[in-house]
């Protein structure tokens, strides 16, 4: 095993994945001679020349429509969208076309293509280049969305969405890109396995007393969490890294909140409609009689994000708010008193 | 630049003054070869009777849905797909019945695919405005205004990627002119030398919007020039007209690797949709979409019987043999079976993972 950033993860799963197959490319704003925004692409340019590591323009509707039409003729675009907020311009293109080329035209010619993209809230970016909109491309049958929240699961993820006939959103997180986690050494080449499988959860952590539920950055701080929890109240969290949106293995949150007997979910969009809404919904259809306590959800305060770091630091969810979660849902179960 | 016919891009009445330009020099026919001529009315005629066939399918209730016709449009749809080889690419937009069968769908299979069924083109899965045949490289009717360039730009992207000598054809409508996709896509077509041709079908107005209430250029094979793509203004009422032009610029396109514009003008002769009563339109302008003078069918049928390629007995040969051809793909479509809702899930992804839902609308959420 050796310890890699996350950013890393991603960067050598690429090239070793253009390396294979030459139908490969990546595209995208700034990610050839700048090198990519968050240096996922660094390299690639000098590697393997203009052709397959192409500069755009400021186009996303464009350039992300150019992809999915290349991907019907059987290439494999990797998109990189500099943040989920700019996937807004090209959202008639991944919604009205790559999610629905394979169906509307009954299944004959599939879209073989990745968008990734960074969400993430906490860089003061405000308003417009802070939001977690994930929920849109989750909502929509014919797409799959990828969460990856460590270097191992970005690693194996991406080479899964890459090697997948279907469009994926791949969400990546601002915050997570200099993060460090244990790999694999053969991480780059390796063959699929289990942590990769698109459609699955996974158990991060386990635990006995209740189910933490996030995703992306969110499940990086539910361990932390339970972390936490475990050593200053002797608290057992499970948590659960969904680290697929869509499709959404909901049998393997419910296993847990079976187990538990209640459940918190943390996430870094807003609360109303949003993806802890569907969770909630799921956990109360399939546990609803292993149930101790209402599922609780932290969020996002529901305001445009605000630039003035305060404002910013306490409209985002963070160990503080989602460990108070944690301690009012156990206190109504009665197992312990907050 | 062929620009002869002067469109002012407004309504068809601001633009009148065509008509007494309309009539063409009918000496260049004789260097055609007669069988050839024979064959682009045949065509001609037979998406005009398979557009009057669907028409009347759509009032019987046997298709649905959105339905936009070919009618007045036979001789741009016959002359474009004449300037195509069979490998080019094809996209376009919803208005499309035509355009799939000129690329070589089956006529049968078309209908069927209007009418919903098991042997549709696309299985029953697109309906009127998505036609889709990967044999033939019709990549697809889009229902979007402008949705088609950026794909398009794609496929060419990716023939250019490949090296290989395919060109694609990207049709669209005046209106899509004015939409953000067609900036974008003209813009990297022509950055990247994508091989590509452009084609506007004008028919002066986006539903019920002109031209000149919606472009600000109304000139339309003008505005590849921001992006220095050569532009063409084409009569798309005469078939020769547009498959030289065509022909022209996809050659080009093929050759030096770089994108072109070409703009067809024609006339819609009924409304927007099958039941779009165009109260928009004045009586006059009615009058105009639907005059024998502005209809491609008659005027390629009259030309042809002036050069004596066409005599009367050939005539009605050949609308029995389009009339009985046009029955058939009705009489196809009618008896081919509605798709089995079996299939419903068949098609949401093509790389099948753990946990896609088949879930049905009353079905719980945890099936067992």
């Amino acid at each position: 095993m050796s310890v890699i950033t996350y950013r890393q993860a991603l960067r050598d799963t690429l090239r070793a994945e253009m390396v294979r197959d030459d139908n490969v490319y990546v595209i995208g704003e700034e990610i050839g001679l700048f090198e990519g925004s968050y240096k996922i692409t660094e390299g690639l340019l000098n590697e393997f020349g203009p052709k397959r590591v192409r500069d755009t323009p400021i186009a996303e509707e464009g350039f992300v429509g150019a992809a999915v039409g290349s991907a019907m003729l059987g290439l494999r675009p990797v998109v990189e969208l500099m943040t989920i907020n700019f996937s807004l311009i090209a959202i008639d293109q991944i919604i009205n076309h790559a999610a629905k080329i394979y169906g509307m035209f009954g299944g004959q010619t599939s879209v073989p293509m990745v968008i990734r993209t960074p969400g993430g809230g906490g860089q003061q970016l405000g308003a417009t280049h802070s939001q977690n909109i994930e929920l849109f491309y989750s909502f929509i049958p014919g797409l799959k969305v990828m969460a990856p929240s460590t270097p191992a699961e970005a690693s194996s993820m991406l080479r899964a969405a890459i090697r997948d006939d279907d469009p994926v959103l791949f969400l990546e997180n601002l915050g997570l890109y200099n993060s460090k986690g244990e790999v694999p050494d053969d991480y780059a080449e390796a063959e699929n396995d289990d942590v990769a499988t698109i459609g699955r959860a996974g158990v991060a952590r386990e635990g006995s007393d209740i189910t933490l539920i996030g995703y992306s950055r969110m499940a990086t701080v539910a361990n932390q969490v339970a972390e936490k929890l475990q050593e200053e109240e002797d608290i057992s969290v499970e948590v659960v890294d969904l680290r697929s949106l869509r499709p959404l293995d909901r049998q393997t949150f419910v296993d847990s909140v079976k187990k538990t007997g209640s459940a918190v979910i943390c996430e870094d969009d807003w609360l109303t409609y949003g993806i802890g809404a569907e969770i909630a919904a799921s956990i109360q259809e399939g546990a609803f009689d292993y149930l101790d306590a209402p599922v609780r959800r932290v969020a996002m305060a529901e305001v445009p994000m605000p630039y003035a770091k305060p404002l910013e630091t306490a409209a985002l969810p963070g160990v503080e708010s989602i460990s108070t979660a944690i301690k009012e849902t156990l206190s109504a179960v009665g197992k312990r008193v907050g | 630049m062929a620009d002869t016919a002067k469109p002012k891009g407004g309504s068809a009445k601001a633009s009148g003054s065509r008509r007494r330009n309309s009539r063409k020099d009918t000496s260049g026919i004789a260097n055609e070869n007669p069988d050839a001529l024979l064959d682009l009315y045949r065509r001609m005629l037979f998406i005009r009777r398979f557009e009057e066939r669907t028409s009347q399918a759509y009032t019987q209730a046997r298709i649905g849905g959105y339905c936009h016709l070919n009618l007045g449009e036979e001789a741009t749809v016959v002359g474009l797909m004449s300037a195509l080889r069979e490998t080019d690419y094809l996209y376009t937009n919803y208005r499309d019945h035509g355009y799939a069968i000129e690329k070589g769908m089956d006529p049968k299979r078309v209908m069927a695919e209007l009418y919903g069924r098991k042997d549709g083109v696309a299985k029953g899965w697109g309906g009127s405005m998505h036609m889709y045949d990967t044999e033939t490289r019709m990549l697809g009717g889009y229902g979007i205004v402008g949705g088609q360039l950026p794909l398009a730009a794609g496929a060419a992207l990716a023939v250019s990627y490949r090296e290989t000598d395919d060109v694609v054809m990207c049709q669209m409508g005046d209106g899509t002119t004015n939409i953000g996709a067609w900036h974008e896509t003209l813009n990297i077509a022509k950055l990247w030398n994508l091989p590509i041709v452009f084609v506007v079908v004008n028919n002066f107005t986006g539903m019920g919007t002109t031209v000149d209430m919606s472009s600000a250029e109304p000139d339309l094979y003008k505005r590849g020039s921001a992006f220095r793509i050569e532009g063409e203004r084409v009569d798309g009422r005469d078939v020769l007209a547009v498959r030289d032009a065509a022909t022209r610029l996809v050659e080009r396109a093929r050759e030096e690797q770089t994108p072109f514009l070409l703009e067809a003008w024609s006339y819609r002769m009924k409304g927007h949709s099958v039941v779009d009563p165009a109260k928009y339109r004045t009586q006059e302008q009615k009058d105009e979409a639907r005059a024998k003078e502005n209809d491609p069918v008659a005027i390629f049928g009259d030309q042809l019987t002036k050069a004596d390629v066409l005599s009367e007995e050939g005539r009605e040969e050949i609308a029995a043999s389009v009339k009985e051809r046009v029955a058939e793909a009705a009489d196809f479509a009618e008896n081919s079976p509605h798709p089995d809702v079996s299939t419903l899930f068949d098609y949401t992804y093509a790389t099948p993972v753990p946990n896609e839902s088949r879930r049905m609308p009353a079905d719980p959420v945890f099936a067992d």
